[in-house]
């Protein structure tokens, strides 16, 4: 494997493989009820706690649309810069399970609620545009748990009915940088939109995994294979890592791909033949009779569209015109709307350099050491902001500052008063500096006769001894001046 | 107080306004006949004791504001009602009790009305002759071994024999329209999206619509005023103005123009029926109504359209009846063996044939050319009709091509069962309204219907024109309770 130029390429014998790669990302709609039915969707309840009649499919139950779950596809629609489309039609996809109480999944077929668009992704060597197929609604099925009873499986039906979007990439990724890019694009859009809450843990965004693998420079896409239900980005990348390598490994030893769903063992680090294309389930989709064709009116659109938010794009290109911060720096600000909002509320009120460097610096190494989210920093935007003016207006030094980071840490406390009550504020009273200086020039009479016969060095021990005596409270630049009025 | 069943529907609701009768004594004199006509097979599940107890204390606070003041009632067993055991005629739900209700049933419930059991009918309405059904054949009241119709035939025959003062049914195909035919009796298959589809069990969800059968069209109107309401749970539900239907009718109909259509008078009918059309035909022109010839062209096509288009919804609305949940549930050696066990031993064959060809037509590869070419067929179908109403008010067809046949004579000619429905199926797939009324009999002493087809959610037209003919028709069904020792 070589990683070049940020080309992922899978080398055998001189022959240089590509890999493609399309994603079909499962999104849970962020909503507090499910697609087709009133019941919660809150995640972690008992097992068959959040079930209506209609989830269960009892007889005679009938599916009503949730009208917010509309509205939020066609949000991320519009976060995509897609097309949206004002006729969609929800279809049943057939199949037994028992998990799946209808017998069939309401998903969109042929007509999805949202059509073409694209998403941009920063990679190191610039920007690259993945285009997305497609995004349609569907319902989720419940959980079966095949390791509580050594006879039985169980059913869990909490998740049955909650609303998914599937958002299809065309097979425009190329490496495994930039699936992770992809996949954290996705979610900071969705998170900006408050569509999805993109937690993997709690299996709010999953994905099926499409690969490929061709010769570098053909143009004709290999026959590829699909890897069900991956959860972490991490995953993926194992998963396409491996897969791309076993059809590199068959090509070359003269075999074909077939056209196959696989599943990917987490434990094994393999990805394994689930079915083949023969064997495919035949889902017989049709038209859901119990649901009109959704149509959707320009109003319905423009009231949406009117509230989006500013997203990550837009709000990087501000951030870089605006605050004038480097695209690398706006990037890791922009990453996450949590954290860009953070940030503007640090920066409106204090340098803007600073607030950068602090949030990016100590924040996020402390975030980082107690692996919280910025949500959860112990530390509030108002007093960071403080901290940051504290150091601008040179109260304190930015030594200081990393002292009073340290406490406020464990407690949030107003800079301002750690720095009262400590005792820590920067002595710049020129008249008390010379105090100090010249003590220390008395008490070391030998080096001041070294610096003067131009031991230049001899500057810092005298700087040093100065902060030493004034327990590090001394203005240093202030301290700098005198110092070299005095010796010089 | 012998002659309590004999009485309609309004009569009823009438003396016990004027307090002339109490909704015990109604409630028990029905029951007590039901109790003696077990030998009809009409009733699937018995609810006399707590119907006894609600007309007790209905009497106790009688509330006469309402439509149906303490009436008991029998409904088509595929009505999900809370604590009352719905089966829709199936072995798959021999035990399934809902903790809900349907909302049409809850209509007639909020009006007064007291369910005083579930009737048989087809296995998830599928059937023409109450045959398919898991609990057995129904008689038709009209005479021995003779089938009642179907698949409301539990309905149809509970209501001819005066097991109930009035029923409702569904309809998909003709399922309440043939078997009033059969029966002679009236039955209404309201506009698509009139009636509530939530808590009825789904055949054909496209096609399913809930409706009245009842002695006469006053009756007819009555109900049909209560059952139809607009219900946020069922988005198929059609959100319009709903008459006062009841109040509102009358035999007046000067100057409807009446659309006969050529397509529907079929090689081999009986001499009868196109006798019966005549008299209708007469009828209409002596109350000042216009007939005109019209054509449905595509009607040859309804018949092979339905019998995709229904069974390919009712291949998937089955799907859900696998054991795992609620109903029957047939051992496995894993989850696959008990589902084709569950299945296999839950289903009947007549329901089986209709998932087996739903499941074939919606198959890839055959989709395009059985599905979605009976969906074009379908618009073709409903399009004949919007053309025809440019012309006319309503049209007037005979209900079926031939009266009621004896039991177990078309069991096995699954094909000859489907031609029943040649005359209902057209107007279920368009989606419109049609009644049929009793008109007369054929030479066996059978009773004959006659069908008026509306415009959408225009019911008060068809009550009105059936009323008319009701009226010059003077039907009478000779019922003589031969079951009864």
């Amino acid at each position: 494997m070589s990683k070049n130029n940020g080309e992922y390429l899978i080398i055998r014998n001189d022959n240089k493989y590509e890999v493609i790669i399309g994603l079909e990302v499962h999104a849970q709609v962020l909503s507090e009820s499910k697609l087709f039915s009133t019941s919660s969707t809150k995640f972690g309840s008992e097992p068959n706690t959040q079930v209506s009649l209609v989830d269960a499919a009892f007889p005679g139950m009938l599916p009503v649309i949730n009208e917010h779950c509309i509205k939020q596809a066609v949000k991320t629609g519009i976060g995509l810069k897609a097309k949206i489309n004002k006729r969609s039609i929800f279809d049943r996809k057939n199949y037994f399970y028992a998990d799946l109480p209808q017998g069939y999944q309401i998903s969109q077929y042929k007509n999805p609620i949202v059509g073409e668009g694209s998403v941009i992704l920063d990679m190191p060597n610039g920007e690259k545009n993945i285009g997305i197929e497609r995004l349609h609604l569907e319902q989720d099925a419940g959980k079966s748990i095949h390791d509580i009873d050594p006879q039985n499986t169980l059913v869990d039906l909490n998740r049955s009915g909650v609303a998914l979007m599937e958002i299809v990439s065309k097979p425009d990724l190329r490496s495994l940088d930039e699936v992770n890019a992809y996949i954290k694009k996705l979610r900071s859009i969705m998170r900006y939109l408050g569509t999805c809450d993109g937690n993997m843990q709690e299996g709010s965004l999953r994905a099926d995994v499409n690969v490929s693998v061709r010769k570098k420079g053909d143009k004709k896409l290999g026959t590829r294979c699909e890897i069900k239900n991956v959860n972490s980005i991490k995953f993926m990348q194992m998963a396409i890592d491996f897969e791309a390598n076993r059809q590199v490994d068959l090509i070359e030893e003269g075999g074909s791909i077939d056209q196959e769903t696989r599943l990917f063992d987490t434990k094994k680090n393999e990805t394994r033949s689930m079915r083949s294309k023969e064997d495919a389930h035949d889902y017989r989709y049709f038209p859901d009779p119990d649901l009109l064709p959704l149509e959707l009116n320009d109003n319905f659109i423009d009231q949406i569209k009117k509230d989006i938010p500013e997203l990550p794009d837009e709000k990087k290109k501000r951030f870089i015109e605006k605050f004038k911060l480097s695209p690398y720096e706006a990037n890791i600000l922009v990453s996450d709307i949590e954290i860009s909002k953070y940030f503007e509320e640090v920066s409106k009120n204090s340098d803007v350099k600073l607030a950068t460097n602090w949030i990016t610096g100590e924040l996020f190494a402390l975030l980082n050491e107690k692996n919280i989210e910025i949500t959860e920093s112990p530390i509030s935007s108002k007093n960071l902001s403080k901290l940051i003016n504290l150091i601008k207006d040179g109260t304190i030094s930015g030594k200081i500052a990393k002292s009073v980071f340290e406490i406020m840490r464990d407690g949030d406390k107003d800079p301002i008063t750690i720095v009262d009550e400590k005792g820590l504020k920067q002595q710049s009273d020129p008249k008390e500096l010379e105090n100090l200086i010249n003590k220390v020039i008395a008490e070391n009479p030998k080096n001041v006769e070294a610096y003067k016969s131009g031991k230049d060095k001899l500057f810092g021990f005298f700087v040093g001894q100065v902060m030493k005596n004034s327990n590090g409270k001394a203005n240093p630049k202030l301290v700098n001046e005198i110092l070299k009025k005095k010796l010089n | 107080m012998s002659n309590i069943t004999d009485l309609k529907l309004v009569e009823l609701v009438d003396k016990i306004k004027k307090k002339e009768l109490s909704s015990t004594e109604v409630t028990i004199a029905f029951i007590e006949r039901s109790k003696k006509s077990k030998k009809l097979n009409a009733y699937i599940s018995e609810n006399y004791e707590s119907a006894i107890k609600k007309a007790k204390i209905f009497d106790q606070k009688p509330d006469f504001k309402k439509k149906l003041p303490g009436i008991p009632i029998a409904v088509k067993d595929l009505f999900c009602t809370k604590n009352i055991k719905t089966t829709a005629g199936s072995k798959i739900l021999e035990n399934f009790i809902p903790t809900y209700e349907s909302t049409v049933t809850q209509n007639i419930l909020d009006e007064g009305g007291i369910i005083i059991g579930k009737l048989n009918c087809d296995e998830f309405a599928m059937g023409s002759s109450n045959e398919t059904s898991y609990f057995g054949n129904v008689q038709n009241p009209v005479s021995e071994n003779l089938v009642p119709g179907g698949s409301s035939g539990g309905s149809s025959s509970a209501l001819a024999a005066k097991l109930t003062p009035a029923t409702i049914g569904t309809d998909t195909g003709g399922s309440i329209r043939q078997p009033a035919s059969f029966t002679g009796t009236v039955g209404l298959k309201p506009t698509y999206g009139s009636c509530s589809r939530y808590g009825i069990v789904a055949f054909a969800s496209s096609l399913d619509q809930a409706g009245p059968m009842t002695h006469d069209v006053k009756d007819c109107s009555l109900m049909f005023e209560i059952m139809s309401t607009y219900d946020t749970k069922d988005s198929t539900s059609v959100d319009f103005k709903r008459e006062n239907y009841f109040t509102n009718l009358n035999e007046n109909i000067k100057g409807k123009k009446i659309g006969i259509p050529k397509e529907y008078r079929v090689d081999g009918m009986p001499k009868e029926i196109d006798e019966l059309w005549e008299k209708g035909i007469k009828i209409i022109k002596e109350n000042g109504g216009q007939i005109i010839e019209i054509s449905l062209p595509n009607t040859n096509y309804a018949l092979p359209t339905y019998y995709i288009v229904a069974p390919a919804e009712a291949s998937s609305n089955l799907a859900r009846y696998d054991g795992v949940k609620y109903g029957f549930r047939s051992k496995g050696e894993n989850l696959i063996d008990m589902y084709e066990k569950t299945r296999s031993e839950g289903f009947g064959d007549e329901v089986k044939r209709r998932i087996m060809i739903g499941t074939y037509v919606l198959s890839s590869g055959y989709y395009d050319a059985y599905y979605l070419k009976a969906q074009k067929v379908r618009r073709l179908i409903k399009n004949d009709f919007d053309e025809a109403y440019k012309k006319v008010d309503a049209i007037l067809t005979p209900s079926t091509p031939s009266s009621a046949f004896k039991i177990g004579e078309k069991l096995n000619d699954p094909v000859s069962m489907y031609l029943n429905d040649i005359f209902t199926v057209p107007i279920n797939l368009a989606g419109l309204p049609a009644i049929s009324i009793p008109a007369g009999h054929d030479k066996k002493g059978y009773p004959l219907g006659l069908q008026v087809i509306g415009k959408a959610f225009d019911e008060q037209s068809i009550l009105n024109i059936a009323f008319a003919l009701e009226k010059n028709i003077s039907f009478k069904n000779n019922i003589t309770d031969w079951w009864i020792k």
